[in-house]
């Protein structure tokens, strides 16, 4: 039974909805599908973020450089079109995952050959990335204006009646959801976190594969980045400021287990659709803007006090109803 | 990495005192250190002057004070990412208690107490609920500066009492400042804490087998928790220097500041998985970095560039060793 209804998923569900309801009982205009498209699209880069960072943390590590990642591409990309304005906007969306991927590489690189522990290369690389962006912008701002139409245009170009924007994070999740479960990179990075010893011998590299999560993670920042900067339609180097740790509060909120081995797709979504609904109401029902950082941050810590209370109770019985049924 | 069926090396003899001192991490350390200052001296004629060199302590001492109980946190395996953020809580609670008039004293009661609150809240999350401190710290990360930013929005607290300024800007003798004294007091506080107590040799311990630490009979869970409370505390203190050498409290205020206490920390030779590193290794660290940051200011370098060099820094202090020990490894081979 618990197999077929993931339990963690149909409760944060369950959160979303009552939220949804308690808004629309003072503000009807809140649930009506048009603004409910609108908050998808504005969560859609947390979502692609979070799938990433999902990936990451599920080997038992954690990228927080991800929103530097993010900056750093977004700029690049925002100073080769001001340069380039001809240059076809897919071929700056292949710069700007490969740009991304290099980066995440590097994080990547540093964990696996030399052992770093995550945290202290993802905070290193951090400040390092937002540095970057000073010196190759001069501290300047890249203003709507000198970006090309084309390139300012194309996330919010609508397809079948959604956004391109929102397209590319239901793309993002269709193709984690079947890498996650079909594809052997997937499941590989299940067993890595899930136990690393086993992993080895069941032939699969541990280091590499959280090599790859971090590259996975860096490409979708690098993605991010430029569909974040079209957007807004504005680059400099304070861009998604602090975002890293909405990321990370959405995966704990999505129940992806921070020691590793334990999360799913849907988790990693609904935990950024559930940051997603509440920064949207905050203006709503009349809440300073100021609250939300606050409210992600008890989020991630009711979260992780929840998660990790339903996570004892199974405890590792396993085996002994294994041989109980022998 | 770490192969179970590689033999355990056991020298033949061991080194002396002199040669073990004269190879260890603290005195490549200060020979970095002395390094960076020739080399300031050189770069700039603005270095070799007290009242600068007196200036650019600045750049250390608080977040030095915090980097202290920071070693002991991370040496005992936890980490609390949130200090910048509980600064940031402390001083607008002091912000907070200078509009209903509260004086200096007051002022520095209320902004230590907040910072041992935060620490206890840390404390409580990662010991009594057993939840991983990276978490825990990242989530109140959140929280405790986002309290200020609805506290304060984008707003700031000033005009706080002319004798409140005396911790950030006064002088106890020509150019040896309050935040020095404070520095040294704390610096010695925590050297015999950890390598003269009990309760440091307990630290050690729980850093290097938290379950055999806890199997000899030490409570694994209070040294734990008293440690979030000293870095909570610290960090209060650090909140009140600060407060009082800015003058005014922004939500904003010391963001990014945990990056440079953790770098302080690893720099200083403790060991970022926990089980080792010393308080003397951390002061020449403290001064490294005050050193680097200060000679580049006088160099005209950004901010923003120099926490470029933090980051390589980070990254660099721990990557080396461990390239050194594959080459040496490789070489044998």
């Amino acid at each position: 039974m618990t197999r077929l209804i993931p339990v963690r998923e149909t409760i944060l569900a369950g959160a979303i909805l009552v939220l949804l309801l308690l808004i629309s009982s003072r503000f009807a205009g809140f649930v009506a599908p048009s603004n409910l498209a609108n908050v998808f699209n504005d969560t859609a880069p947390l979502i692609i973020l979070a799938l990433g960072q999902m990936v990451v943390i599920l080997t038992r590590c954690i990228d927080l450089s991800v929103a530097a990642n993010l900056a750093l591409t977004g700029m690049a990309v925002a100073m080769i079109n001001v340069a380039m304005p001809g240059l076809p906007i897919p071929v700056i969306i292949a710069i700007a995952i490969f740009l991304g991927a290099i980066m995440g590489a590097i994080n990547g690189v540093l964990v696996w050959k030399l052992a770093i522990p995550p945290i202290v290369v993802t905070l290193g690389t951090m400040t390092i990335f937002r540095g970057i962006i000073f010196l190759i912008s001069d501290g300047k701002w890249v203003n709507s204006h000198e970006m090309s139409p084309a390139f300012t245009g194309f996330p919010r170009m609508e397809l079948l009646g959604l956004p391109v924007l929102s397209w590319a994070a239901i793309i993002t999740i269709i193709i984690f959801g079947i890498m996650m479960a079909r594809a052997p990179f997937g499941r590989s990075i299940f067993a890595v976190g899930g136990n690393p010893h086993a992993a080895v011998y069941t032939g699969i590299d541990v280091g590499k594969t959280q090599f790859w999560a971090f590259v996975v993670s860096g490409a979708l920042a690098g993605l991010t980045g430029y569909l974040w900067v079209s957007r807004f339609a504005v680059a400099y180097v304070d861009i998604a400021g602090g975002f890293e740790l909405e990321v990370v509060a959405a995966c704990v909120i999505g129940g992806i287990s921070i020691a590793g081995g334990v999360g799913s797709v849907g988790g990693a979504v609904l935990g950024a659709i559930f940051l997603g609904v509440v920064k949207n109401a905050l203006p709503v029902v009349n809440i300073s803007p100021f609250w939300q950082l606050a409210i992600s941050g008890s989020a991630i810590l009711i979260a992780v006090a929840f998660n990790a209370r339903s996570g004892r109770n199974k405890g590792r019985i396993i085996l002994k109803s294994a041989e109980a049924t022998q | 990495m770490t192969d179970a069926t590689q033999t355990r090396h056991v020298p033949d003899h061991l080194n002396s005192r002199a040669t073990r001192i004269f190879k260890s991490w603290e005195a490549l350390l200060l020979a970095v250190a002395i390094a960076i200052f020739v080399i300031n001296s050189f770069a700039s004629p603005y270095f070799l002057s007290a009242w600068n060199l007196s200036d650019a302590t600045f750049n250390f001492t608080e977040k030095a004070m915090i980097a202290f109980a920071m070693a002991l946190l991370i040496i005992s395996g936890e980490i609390d990412l949130s200090v910048a953020s509980i600064i940031a809580l402390s001083s607008t609670a002091m912000g907070l208690a200078l509009q209903y008039g509260a004086g200096t004293p007051e002022l520095v009661m209320i902004g230590l107490t907040v910072g041992l609150l935060c620490g206890a809240f840390n404390g409580f999350f990662v010991t009594v609920l057993g939840l991983p401190s990276i978490v825990v710290t990242i989530g109140t990360m959140s929280l405790f500066r986002g309290i200020s930013y609805i506290i304060l929005g984008d707003d700031a607290f000033r005009g706080y009492p002319a004798s409140f300024s005396w911790f950030g800007q006064g002088y106890i003798y020509w150019v040896f400042t309050v935040e020095m004294l404070l520095f040294v007091i704390i610096a010695i506080i925590y050297g015999v804490l950890l390598h003269k107590t009990n309760f440091g040799r307990a630290v050690y311990a729980i850093g290097n087998n938290p379950t055999g630490a806890l199997f000899s009979g030490i409570r694994v869970a209070r040294v734990k928790f008293i440690l979030f409370l000293l870095t909570g505390l610290m960090s209060g203190i650090a909140a009140v220097c600060l407060t009082s050498r800015l003058g005014s409290t922004r939500p904003s205020i010391a963001t990014g500041m945990e990056l440079e206490v953790v770098t302080m920390v690893v720099l200083g030779g403790v060991n970022i998985l926990g089980g080792s590193g010393t308080i003397p290794g951390v002061v020449i660290a403290a001064f490294v970095m005050g050193l680097v940051t200060f000679g580049l200011g006088l160099l005209n370098v950004p901010g923003i560039v120099m926490s470029i060099f933090i980051g390589l820094l980070l990254i660099g202090v721990i990557a080396l060793p461990r390239l050194w020990a594959m080459a040496a490894a490789g070489r044998k081979a």
